[in-house]
């Protein structure tokens, strides 16, 4: 049998649910029987080593800051455009990715990576936040997903597919090597969604070669 | 744990409040600072230095210091200026035990609550039963003992209490340093010792139950809500085994109290903190914004000297501070909640 590549994924460790998309990620690498490492990374070096990037929810605002400060917004896209990162972004992470934002409070520094238009906070404050069984594309279970404070995707591009849909919101949404997702599967027990985007990754690499 | 309410709907609709929602918020708040303020104006320097949320009261602790008098809740009012000016989380403080201002805070809609010592106690006797609200809390303890009870009455989140409004990091050290010893002690200990905990913990409800009754408890006696001693008792121990198992706090746990500059937030991230909360620290200040924005990054690159180094030249004063020794006893308020 022929070994898989070694897999490096990292996770931007500025702030938010940093620790629970490595524990995630890690199980999914066992599971799969995949070698790989997973870490948080806030340095632009840090970048050079991994094939993927999960950006974790948290504040958009914040986040966003630490990416520009720290260099890391060029260096992310460089790497997503040449195609060799694959890129995750949940809740916040999901903002960050998106093309442009819907709000008035428009603090936030954009990857603008993916055609996608999100509005923040979307569904209200805390109070409105939420649980709910979505279908996700064709997957045979429902998946559960968290949903804190959350965006939601407002308009989609021809290039983009969406994947998941909470009544009349785009909730899920892919387009090349890149996941937006308005809400939050590291906060459960369900991998789904990261051996998905270890499959990404795994299909850019071969793709690459 | 199972407390009614949430659990008994159809997996279809949507679920609100729910204990996942609760934590969950408070996991997005790790690795960042949420700045104390006043006024709308403090909440969008605040915003634009980078704090993950904005802590809204009606004096910072310092000038409650000053002061004196009652603390209470905040004006609903000026609350609501400070929500629609940013777009950060607001969080806002109600006393010890006073459900009807946390009641009041849940309706306007701010998305935590901080059952905190530093306003003027309302309840002798009782915290407040989190666990019948939709939105989280946070509250403050000084040791393991408080931390288990907070968290089984529904806290999503822990804070140290430290001495709020003195700019003196001694007491949050103090108090990070009592969690953190007690959940290495835990690693070794065995049922029975973890049995004996649970009766030390749960005694403060024992106590209010006898003040108030000059009664001694059965184990099937309420003495809190609806809880009977057993519930808590059993519940209790189970909140202490995941707290050894997991080799932390099975919250987030933030630093507070007494933060006054980037090298003080540096210093509770190293021991353990997933964040800080800054009072006096910043608006107390000669320069809020560059305060705001170094202890902003003193967090996020808590492990890196050289950064702290760098966020901490020329920020212009701190803000004064207060010896521990100089406050009576019984003018601390951490000496306040049970």
């Amino acid at each position: 049998m022929v070994k898989k590549p070694f897999i490096s994924i990292g996770v931007i460790g500025i702030q938010g649910a940093v620790s629970e998309h490595i524990a995630m990620m890690q199980k999914v690498f066992v599971d799969a029987d995949v070698d790989g490492s997973v870490s948080a990374v806030s340095k632009k070096e840090e970048l050079q080593k991994i094939q993927g990037l999960i950006l974790p929810g948290g504040e958009s605002t914040t986040i966003s800051r630490f990416l520009k400060s720290n260099d890391l917004l060029d260096e992310i896209r460089r790497r997503v455009q040449e195609g060799s990162l694959a890129i995750m972004g949940t809740c916040a992470g999901c903002v960050l990715l998106a093309k442009k934002i819907l709000d008035t409070h428009a603090n936030v520094h954009l990857l603008q990576l993916m055609d996608i238009e999100v509005k923040r906070n979307a569904f209200g404050r805390q109070r409105e936040s939420f649980e709910e069984s979505v279908t996700i594309d064709e997957w045979k279970d429902p998946f559960p997903a968290v949903f804190i404070r959350a965006p939601v995707i407002t308009a989609v591009g021809k290039d983009c597919k969406v994947l998941a849909k909470s009544q009349n919101d785009t909730i899920m949404v892919e387009q090349d090597t890149m996941l937006a997702i308005t809400f939050h599967p590291e906060l459960t027990d369900d991998t789904r969604i990261h051996s998905y985007f270890l499959s990404k990754i795994q299909s850019m690499n071969e793709k690459k070669i | 744990m199972g407390f009614g309410t949430m659990e008994k709907i159809d997996l279809k609709k949507l679920m609100h409040g729910t204990v996942l929602l609760k934590k969950g918020f408070a996991k997005m708040q790790k690795g960042g600072v949420v700045m104390d303020v006043t006024n709308a104006e403090q909440a969008s320097i605040a915003e634009k230095s980078g704090a993950v949320a904005v802590m809204a009261l009606e004096r910072v602790p310092a000038d409650i210091r000053k002061y004196g008098g009652v603390a209470r809740m905040a004006d609903p009012g000026v609350i609501q200026e400070i929500m629609d000016t940013v777009s950060i989380p607001v969080m806002a403080k109600a006393r010890i035990g006073h459900f009807a201002e946390a009641l009041a805070l849940q309706s306007i809609g701010v998305d935590m609550i901080d059952e905190s010592e530093v306003l003027t106690p309302a309840d002798p006797f009782y915290h407040i039963n989190k666990h019948k609200f939709t939105i989280p809390f946070v509250c403050g303890c000084r040791n393991l003992g408080e931390a288990v009870r907070r968290i089984w009455e529904g806290a999503a989140m822990i804070r140290t209490k430290g001495e709020a409004g003195t700019g003196n990091i001694i007491e949050a050290i103090r108090h990070q340093r009592m969690v953190n010893c007690m959940i290495f002690e835990l690693k070794t200990a065995t049922d029975d010792k973890i049995s004996e905990l649970v009766e030390e913990y749960s005694q403060s409800y024992v106590n209010a139950y006898q003040t108030l009754t000059n009664i001694t408890p059965t184990q099937n006696t309420r003495v809190f809500d609806d809880f009977t001693l057993e519930t808590i008792k059993e519940e209790m121990f189970d909140v202490i085994k995941e707290i050894q198992k997991l080799q932390r706090l099975p919250v987030v746990n933030f630093a507070a109290g007494g933060i006054a500059t980037p090298a003080d937030a540096a210093i509770m991230m190293q021991l353990g903190s997933d964040g800080v909360f800054v009072g006096s620290g910043i608006f107390k200040s000669t320069n809020p914004t560059q305060r705001a924005k170094a202890i902003v990054e003193a967090v996020a690159h808590y492990d890196d000297a050289s950064v702290i180094a760098e966020v901490s030249k020329n920020l212009g004063d701190a803000m004064v501070g207060i010896d521990i020794d100089e406050i009576p006893k019984e003018q601390r308020l951490q000496e306040r909640g049970w």
